[in-house]
């Protein structure tokens, strides 16, 4: 078994039956703040597939959008935090 | 927010992301990239520090409204896009160099475009983002 049979056959099926699994959990998630923690997973979870294909197709490229992904949830993540955090101080 | 270690990324990520915004406009024309993407980029980065840090501590940094990038951007745009015609050109015709200057490469009118594209996205997004953020 070489990488690319390990990345395609191992890796891309845990991560697919993760991101089936973080997205129940999104569609279920009791409070607001389960459901943003549950998205900023599923971003994660899509890095680490854009980062397997851009092994399995050899395209170095591919990192730089992984790398721009992984910019927009932090910032996502943030954002929502921030709006938690004014929310509660609201009510 | 009051997160220490939130303020204190964010102080070493805004020249980063600075860094990589130029990079990512440098190498648009061939390879992914360009100017909306990195306009897109620098603006996260800034946006990043008004969460940590405040909007008026940002505001300081940027030392001008944002806006006033608009038509400065859409102005070199322009001036690029209208270069040809005097050189007998139609509007819009790609001029390049004939020798590629060391680091950046081979310089035509297609990068000052997208450098008017950049400004523009930048004063775009900061504009509308510092004006949500204001009224939270």
């Amino acid at each position: 078994m070489n990488l690319y049979d390990y990345l395609y056959y191992v890796i891309l099926p845990v991560l697919a039956i993760s991101t089936v699994i973080i997205f129940i959990r999104f569609l279920k998630g009791p409070t607001l703040s389960d459901r943003v923690v549950s998205l900023d997973l599923l971003l994660t979870t899509g890095i680490g597939i854009i980062a397997v294909y851009s092994i399995h197709t050899d395209q170095p490229t591919f990192l730089d959008i992984a790398m721009i992904l992984a910019l927009i949830a932090f910032l996502g993540t943030v954002a929502f935090s921030y709006y938690l955090e004014k929310r509660e101080k609201n009510e | 927010m009051k997160t220490l270690i939130f303020k204190t990324a964010s102080n070493y990520l805004l020249p980063l992301l600075l860094l990589f915004a130029v990079f990512i406009l440098l190498r648009g024309h061939y390879l992914p990239g360009g100017g909306f993407v990195g306009g897109l980029i620098a603006s996260i980065a800034f946006v990043i520090h008004s969460f940590a840090n405040g909007l008026e501590t940002t505001r300081k940094i940027i030392k001008f409204h944002p806006g006033f990038l608009m038509p400065v951007g859409l102005t070199i745009a322009l001036v690029a896009g209208a270069a040809p015609w005097l050189f007998g050109m139609p509007f819009m015709t790609g001029l390049w160099m004939d020798e590629p200057i060391p680091v950046i490469g081979l310089v035509g009118s297609a990068l000052f475009f997208d450098t008017g594209v950049f400004l523009v996205v930048i004063g775009v997004t900061l504009t509308i983002i510092f004006t949500i953020s204001e009224g939270l």
